[in-house]
């Protein structure tokens, strides 16, 4: 029953998005060899109770992929910028 | 037509003019347009309305409103037969068939009430310890007694013929309650400017003032208000409407349901329909439950809550009783007593507090109530409907009785324990609600600003005050929705004067000479002992007390209930209500039907079907279809058999002797496009994309992070920065979502473009020995040569006008092409191939031969695909580029992946003639015992055409380390083994002659 504003269309129904993960984490390099490195990307997620970042895709919208800032507790989703933007934001 | 004995000549908020008949138990009765079941029932002399939930005992209509424990009823005949219907809810209509339930044979006699003499052996956890502990099997012995003996009413086994409906609606301000708090909210919020909607779950506006007699000063003002709301273009009244579910991001689930229209589906009118809607702010004006008090039979007919009795009294001009014992701890019963009193019914009030006021005493000594103070009732006699009380004086401390026990003849016990505010929708977010001593209640706890109570669900039990705070609550919530600065306008003054508080003692129970059973949940026959049971046991938290005892598990939630119990643990525990705290409170609030939650969304609506741009050809063409996913597949024709077992092997023969076509337009497509498609390419899947030839096609395989194999597929090279990739079926959806993924938040340096073109271009196979002869006769401008089109060549051209794109591509093992046309010229190429190629006696085959082709070839697909294959395990091992890093690379290699004994891809084929192999059979090597998970399982299975005997793929521990080895399948289902020898997952051509013919 969430609402969750897509930095490109707008506000829109969460029928329309998908959940696509956690947003925290840093992707190692494309080609990095370190097994641990890639061990720790796929494998080791925090659980937090509060404000959390995660990737969203507007699927059946624009289906550009974002970020949202969501409370694990209430679900209130304060902020969504384009995932593009990620990297400058963190 | 005479009026029955009950009703009162005047007054009540009814239909004089249009008598409706209907059936109780196939006898008929009369009513009027505004009553409800239960309000015409009592009408008619009816006390005995139906039999309780475990011990089958006699009981009548408790209440006047969604809280009833007891009057559920069966309503309607045939595909409508609806049970468990609150009869105080449902409002009558003509030729309405009401049935009892629970009892047998009949109401008044039932046979299965012994359940009550054999009490002591269902109390609470009857059930866990009998057939829970060691002697669970006989669970298995008793079940289909026990659910005859437990349980409520009968649903109807057809299908509903009724129409349902879902919408959605939003709003700056949901009301929620239209008693006197919720219009003066929703009339503060409309006339500051918000749009609202009000709801309302009783068939009229007003709440408690509903229960004051009509024309009175607080009628005429209720009308008033309610005439200036339906005035208002800004705001929507939804009556008839319950409110269940509040959800996150201030969203609420409504039911609206319209059971008072004679039903026609066929119009398109819904029955119910569910509501979700998106409110700015939120005002919670849900009023508050009345309480029951505990003593020995408090449930039998003719006892009900104060506040039911006035309501049938002044709202359907019912007198429930003609001599009335009135028994409360607070002041609100004494409007009832004044209400019985002036309709002719003889009062007496049994209160038990030491002390009442004076402004009570004055208003009630009018009607000459006698009033006793200090006093309880104890007990009650009466099986099937109350004929006397007996009264008994009580200590100020304790509550206890003294032993001076004086029996009254009495046909009403109106019992009053106080109010419950209705917090339960305040708490769906798992907002806890806060215990308030002074009024021995629960309120809703600290709610975000965007929801606001006002009225009596706050413990506000004023008239004035609740109408003040309701305006308020109004004028906040516009505020929050954005829209305040205009005045609030003004409601008409309220003509009330009566100071209406609580001055409630907390007593729960009247115990201490227990005979017969005292009721904490009536409708879950829940007794005061069983409380005292699960304490004594050690289910002393309210959670395990409630799934202990079932307490407030009936369809009613515990609506009247729960607070009770909760009193009455705390006793027992020494704790505070506070401290022993509230079980937690779940939507629904009240039961929503199942078909309004699926709306539309039944039968062919369920979900949208995917069809193929040949769907109309293969339907006009003996196709016989299936569905696979969301799409419907042709499964096989009916040019080569009846049946799918003889269709798909005869079109099999036929690709494998001659030519065929097949429809794969399901396959997803997708355009990559930009400077650095080959770039990406390479990183997506793992083998080579960059050095691949332009004009030349590759097969390829996608893994994920953690190095299993995604989706496999085949991408062709069209131009120095363009590819057309094609997915699994199953999976396109899927892989585009990743592949945008990746370049929007993992490789945002990357120039490529992606389009899904799946719907856009239609595909299909034509495959055989004959395979380029067909072509070369529908395309007779086109060299297809092998020097000009060898196997994994790809050729882009046109065909008068229309572009067209072929591949040569063998998903079957044979000499095949895959050709694609835009989709709206797929049917005109698809006809002209099969038009030309006639004299090669090409013919369609269906997705059962694609699939059994594939198998005899060893092509792996979406069954042999689990999502726990690596590359290794799928015999792709080879695939893996060894000179650039590619998604999945490094995990691909850690130690369980490359694990010796994982389950990987194997032949398989029978040792039995003429005996079915069936998918899905478990796999074990010659001696295991035949038990467990065994060592793999059979993933496709399929007759070979060639070999003549069953084959299939699975998965097995070790691989083709084993082939050769003879295993056993196992298909537990069917108690069936077969015999089967491991062999190459490739069939037949294993060199590859046919593919490159």
């Amino acid at each position: 029953m969430l609402r969750i504003t897509c930095p490109h269309c707008g506000e829109r129904d969460h029928t329309e998005f998908r959940y696509g993960g956690d947003a925290t984490k840093r992707r190692p390099l494309h080609g990095s060899t370190d097994a641990a490195e890639w061990h720790d990307f796929v494998f080791v997620f925090d659980n937090p109770k509060g404000w959390h970042s995660e990737y969203w895709q507007h699927v059946l919208g624009c289906r550009r992929w974002f970020v949202a800032e969501r409370h694990t507790v209430t679900n209130e989703i304060r902020t969504t910028y384009a995932a593009r933007e990620r990297g400058a934001r963190s | 037509m005479s009026t029955p004995w009950n009703r009162l000549p005047h007054g009540g908020r009814i239909d004089r003019q249009k008598p409706i008949s209907f059936t109780f138990d196939y006898q008929r009765h009369f009513g009027f347009a505004g009553d409800t079941i239960a309000s015409a029932l009592l009408a008619n002399g009816e006390r005995l309305v139906g039999r309780s939930f475990k011990y089958h005992r006699p009981r009548g209509v408790y209440s006047a409103g969604i809280e009833e424990p007891n009057a559920l009823v069966t309503v309607g005949t045939g595909n409508r037969r609806e049970p468990n219907v609150p009869a105080t809810m449902r409002e009558i209509s003509e030729g309405m068939v009401v049935e009892s339930q629970n009892n047998w044979p009949s109401r008044t006699l039932d046979l299965m009430s012994f359940n009550q003499l054999a009490g002591k052996l269902i109390s609470a956890g009857f059930y866990y310890k009998t057939f829970m502990g060691p002697a669970q099997k006989s669970w298995m012995t008793y079940e289909p007694f026990i659910r005859r003996a437990a349980g409520l009413g009968k649903a109807s086994t057809e299908p509903d013929p009724d129409r349902y409906e879902t919408r959605h609606a939003f709003t700056d301000v949901l009301v929620i309650g239209a008693g006197p708090a919720g219009l003066a909210a929703a009339h503060a919020a409309a006339t500051s400017g918000a749009r609202v909607v009000l709801v309302e779950q009783d068939r009229e506006l007003g709440g408690s003032l509903l229960s004051e007699p009509v024309d009175s000063a607080l009628d005429q003002w209720r009308a008033e208000v309610e005439s200036d709301l339906r005035r208002r273009d800004s705001l929507t009244i939804l009556t008839r409407t319950t409110a269940f579910g509040l959800y996150d991001h201030n969203t609420v689930g409504l039911l609206e349901t319209r059971d008072h229209e004679t039903p026609k589906p066929e119009s398109g009118r819904a029955r119910h329909v569910v509501v979700t809607v998106r409110a700015k702010a939120i005002v919670f004006a849900t009023g508050a439950i009345e309480r029951p008090l505990v003593f020995n039979n408090n449930d039998r007919p003719g006892v009900m809550l104060a506040s039911a009795a006035r309501t049938y009294v002044s709202r359907y001009a019912v007198k429930p009783g003609t001599r009335a014992i009135i028994v409360t701890n607070n002041d609100t019963a004494y409007r009832a007593a004044g209400d019985l009193a002036r309709a002719g019914v003889q009062v007496v009030v049994a209160d038990m507090r030491a002390e009442i006021g004076s402004e009570v005493r004055a208003e009630t000594s009018a009607h000459g109530i006698e009033i006793r103070t200090r006093t309880a009732v104890v007990d009650v006699a009466g099986r099937h409907g109350v004929h006397a009380a007996r009264l008994a004086e009580i200590d100020d401390v304790e509550s206890k009785p003294k032993y001076s026990i004086e029996a009254r003849s009495a046909d009403l016990v109106a019992v009053s324990g106080g109010w419950s505010p209705a917090v339960h929708l305040t708490s769906h977010l798992g907002v806890k609600p806060v215990w308030r001593a002074d009024i021995a209640a629960f309120v809703p706890g600290a709610l975000p600003e965007t929801q606001i109570p006002a009225g009596a669900v706050t413990g506000v039990f004023s008239l004035n005050e609740c109408i003040v705070g309701g305006s308020e609550a109004g004028v906040r919530a516009a505020t929050m929705a954005g829209r305040s600065g205009a005045d609030p306008g003004r409601l008409p003054a309220i003509p009330d004067e009566r100071s209406e508080t609580l001055n409630l003692k907390p007593v729960w129970e009247v115990s201490g000479i227990r005979h017969g059973k005292a009721f904490v949940d009536i409708q879950n026959d829940v007794t005061s002992d069983d409380v005292r049971l699960a304490h004594r046991e050690g289910y002393r938290s309210v959670e395990h007390l409630k799934r202990y005892t079932t307490l407030g598990m009936g369809t009613d939630q515990g609506k009247t209930s729960n607070v009770n119990a909760l009193a009455l643990m705390a006793e027992l525990t020494g704790q505070s209500i506070e401290e022993t705290g509230t079980t937690t409170f779940r939507p629904p609030y009240a039961p929503v039907t199942i078909g309004a939650l699926a709306g539309r969304a039944v039968g062919a609506h369920f979900r949208p079907v995917r069809r193929s741009p040949l769907d109309d050809w293969h339907r006009k063409n003996g196709a016989e279809l299936i569905e696979a996913g969301p799409w419907m597949r042709a499964w096989y024709y009916r040019w080569a058999g009846k049946t799918p077992a003889e269709a798909y092997i005869k079109e099999m023969q036929l690709v494998r002797s001659a030519v065929g076509i097949s429809d794969v337009s399901t396959l997803g497509k997708i355009a990559v496009e930009g400077p650095d498609a080959a770039v990406f390419l390479d990183r997506v899947y793992v083998n080579n994309y960059a050095k691949l030839a332009v004009g030349k096609a590759r097969y390829g395989v996608m893994l994920n992070d953690d190095g299993i194999a995604i989706d496999d597929g085949t991408t062709t090279r069209l131009g120095e920065h363009r590819y057309f990739m094609t997915t699994t079926t199953a999976q396109a959806g899927e892989v585009m979502s990743w592949l945008e993924f990746l370049l929007e938040a993992a490789w945002t340096d990357l120039d490529v473009h992606l389009a899904s073109l799946t719907d856009q271009w239609g595909a299909m196979a034509v495959s055989g020995p004959k395979a380029r002869e067909a072509l070369a006769l529908a395309f007779p401008a086109e060299d297809l040569a092998t020097e000009r089109l060898p196997y994994m060549g790809a050729l882009e051209t046109e065909l008068e006008g229309v572009p067209v794109k072929i591949l040569r591509l063998s998903f079957s093992g044979e000499l095949a092409y895959e050709v694609y046309a835009p989709a709206e010229c797929t049917e005109a190429l698809w006809c002209r191939i099969l038009e030309k190629a006639a004299p090669l006696g090409i013919k369609p085959y269906g997705l059962e031969a694609l699939a059994s082709l594939r198998i005899e070839k060893g092509h792996v697909a979406g069954l042999d695909l689990d999502h726990r294959n690596t590359l290794y395990d799928l015999g792709l091992g080879k695939m893996a580029s060894k000179t650039k890093p590619f998604i999945g690379r490094e995990l691909l290699a850690r130690e369980a992946h490359i694990a010796k004994d994982r389950w990987s891809l194997v032949g398989l084929e029978s040792r039995e003639e003429d005996k079915p192999l069936r998918g899905g059979s478990i796999l074990f090597a010659r001696g295991d015992e035949i038990e467990g998970h065994g060592r793999g399982y059979i993933t496709s299975v399929t007759w070979s055409t060639e070999l003549n005997k069953f084959i299939a793929l699975g998965l097995y521990k070790g691989g083709l380390t084993h082939e050769g080895d003879d295993v056993i399948a196992a298909f537990p289902l069917k108690d069936e083994t077969h015999r089967l020898r491991i062999v190459s997952p490739h069939f037949i051509d294993r060199d590859g002659k046919r593919l490159h013919a």
